[in-house]
């Protein structure tokens, strides 16, 4: 305890060496670390929401670009399906299929976007309603956790959507209004996100907004180009305005399309749905494998599995991630060396010291495990520093890693790995510090204190 | 008490000692005088345990130093001799006290806080205690030494040069603390030196001559 206290006094005897030492060691244990805390929590994410789907069938397009606008809701849609085309999926009596969830995208509110869905939706992300009910009716809605908290909706309040996923207020659709009737239990998966309501309200609104955005068209001065047309999901949004014209007199005879389950949805073979989510029976049945090349090859749909697209895309992003990596396992390198140097003349600064304490009765057991300390104490603090500064930095980041990722991400989040990167620094410490604790050990006390200083 | 017999020290470049035989009864005093070169400094690193690879032996109390492995050399060392450097080398990242502590520490001994502060009172330093080592003057440095030499009650005192850059004055003054000191402990007191002035003041007196060469 006492050897302990010493390497610390020792190490703080030298300020300008410990800041120099523990900045370069902090850097690098905490560019490393934060990296640890990235990936591990953008993994859970993707793995949280991979929620056993096995296939997801939509427009024609990415098929990346669906699975991240359908299944993590951070992508404009590849464009819509009509409900005759996807007809056979939907069919519960389909041999293959165990499961399958509609999703029709199109708006948002406060840039939570609000999917048109079935019940089945719930069960897919393991989440039931906590309060309230679910929705019965058009323009009823339960929304996620996280919606409930950030923008303080409860059961009974009303909002107006936005076009577009962007919370722009030119795009709000004025003359719908939604009602919160459920809250689901928080998941930690992208539902906690979401704005769910039944397909048809999808339909609904769009039908509204239609009307709405040909008077605003009529007016030459709210015509905003391109930029428009972007937030309006491109060729998708022009299907729409057909559609919209032709249905936007039957609904305003209150004969309005209304569909709350996929039997319902069947009825109206001519509307859009966005994609749809699908759970195989058996995942290695050879007719369910070869089921989506079909899909590909012979229908205007295209298919994607989530587990496939989300592997090129962790290839994509993995050579920058490793890049970082790599920079700081060598600023980490640098440091220990730094910490190696320090140690090593500090020893020989001190050989006299270190020789009063062999004459003092200390061994060279003692030295040794004296220089070692220190080494150990240095990465120490520098391990603690780095944890500190990448808790933080995350803390820092989440809000915009949020709305990037439609994800919250949490400085306080804490990994196993953690452990084993102190366990490294640690080790570092010792590796450092072997060399002069080794050279201090075996000096010669008669020799040092023989040379006249 | 502290007793040699027949101690001869080569080094492995050439020089080599033969000491005469050495005794020194606990309380009392021995100055070994030679002028450079004779094996003074050699022969306080052997009295000290420092070295142990000579032929002969060094006796603490009927122990020999020298037969000791160099793990129970290093404890014995610590238990039951003190040394006072011509140039004196403290732990400079602590305090004055701390460096008489941690002396109990590495000796094996209990940190008694009160026994160190009642010895530098003793030594007039105590207002010293919280003090860095480097804020000290020599004079305060050399007690603060005499104070760490004597801190774990030791069987024997060596002091190699302990006066020769310091004044009539102190000179005198720094050999009556450690007399003094080494009284207190019980221990025998062994001073090596060239200083002619304490000739006067230690009559029990052992002079080195010229070393001999065994090639």
């Amino acid at each position: 305890m006492k050897l302990l206290k010493l390497a610390y006094r020792n190490i703080v005897a030298n300020p300008l060496n410990l800041i120099l030492s523990i900045i370069l060691f902090g850097l690098g244990i905490g560019l490393i670390n934060f990296l640890i805390l990235f990936n591990n929590q953008l993994k859970d994410k993707f793995e949280k929401n991979l929620a056993d789907i096995d296939l997801v069938i939509g427009a024609k397009g990415s098929p990346l670009q669906m699975i991240l606008s359908s299944m993590y809701h951070i992508d404009s849609p590849t464009g819509n399906i009509t409900i005759g085309e996807a007809k056979a999926f939907l069919n519960p009596r389909h041999p293959l299929i165990k499961a399958v969830v509609p999703l029709s995208l199109g708006d948002s509110y406060k840039s939570y976007r609000i999917v048109g869905t079935t019940d089945s939706m719930l069960s897919f992300y393991n989440t039931s309603v906590i309060e309230g009910n679910l929705w019965h009716s058009d323009f009823e809605v339960a929304i996620g956790r996280a919606v409930a908290d950030d923008t303080g909706l409860t059961i009974g309040d009303t909002f107006h959507s936005s076009h577009g996923f962007t919370d722009d207020e030119d795009f709000a659709h004025d003359d719908s209004s939604f009602k919160v009737v459920g809250i689901l239990s928080a998941t930690g998966s992208v539902i906690d996100q979401l704005i769910l309501t039944n397909p048809s309200t999808v339909w609904n609104v769009h039908d509204h907004a239609h009307e709405s955005d040909i008077k605003k068209e009529e007016e030459p001065h709210n015509h905003e180009e391109s930029e428009t047309d972007e937030n309006h999901e491109g060729h998708n949004h022009e299907d729409h305005n057909h559609e919209g014209h032709e249905h936007s007199k039957s609904h305003i005879e209150n004969n309005q399309p209304y569909a709350h389950t996929i039997e319902d949805l069947l009825k109206y073979p001519e509307k859009d749905i966005t994609t749809l989510l699908i759970k195989y029976k058996s995942k290695t049945n050879f007719q369910a494998l070869n089921m989506p090349r079909a899909i590909n090859e012979n229908t205007d749909m295209q298919t994607a599995s989530p587990a496939i697209e989300i592997n090129r895309l962790y290839a994509m992003i993995g050579i920058g991630r490793q890049m970082i990596q790599w920079l700081a396992i060598l600023i980490a390198l640098i440091s220990a060396i730094s910490i190696f140097i320090m140690l090593f003349k500090s020893m020989k600064e001190r050989k006299y010291e270190l020789a009063l304490i062999r004459v003092l009765g200390g061994s060279r057991t003692s030295i040794f495990a004296l220089i070692i300390l220190e080494g150990i104490i240095l990465t120490l603090i520098g391990f603690l520093v780095g944890f500190l500064l990448s808790h933080l930095g995350m803390e820092l980041l989440s809000n915009s890693l949020k709305s990037a990722y439609k994800y919250a991400f949490s400085g306080f989040a804490f990994m196993k790995e953690e452990l084993l990167l102190l366990g490294v620094s640690l080790f570092i410490g010792v590796l450092a510090a072997f060399i002069p604790a080794w050279q201090a050990a075996r000096t010669d006390i008669n020799e040092t204190l023989s040379e006249k200083g | 008490m502290l007793t040699t017999q027949s101690l001869k020290f080569k080094y492995p470049e050439g020089d080599a000692f033969e000491f005469p035989d050495i005794y020194c009864p606990a309380q009392e005093k021995l100055l070994i005088l030679g002028s450079s070169g004779v094996g003074k400094s050699t022969l306080l690193h052997l009295l000290g345990g420092l070295i142990n690879t000579p032929t002969g032996s060094v006796l603490i109390d009927d122990q020999d130093m020298m037969q000791m492995s160099n793990a129970k050399l290093d404890k014995f060392r610590g238990e039951n001799i003190g040394i006072v450097f011509q140039k004196n080398h403290f732990i400079r990242s602590i305090s004055v006290l701390e460096n008489l502590l941690i002396a109990q520490f590495f000796a094996g001994q209990k940190e008694d806080e009160s026994k160190c502060k009642k010895i530098l009172d003793r030594l007039n330093i105590l207002d010293k205690q919280g003090k860095a080592i480097k804020t000290l003057s020599e004079g305060e440095k050399q007690r603060v030494a005499i104070a760490r030499a004597v801190v774990n009650a030791p069987k024997v005192i060596l002091a190699d040069e302990p006066t020769s850059a310091l004044d009539d004055n102190n000179c005198s003054e720094v050999i009556s603390l450690l007399e003094e000191h080494a009284h207190t402990a019980k221990a025998a007191l062994v001073i090596v030196t060239h200083d002619s002035r304490l000739k006067e003041i230690i009559s029990n007196q052992i002079v080195l001559t010229s070393p001999i060469f065994e090639k």
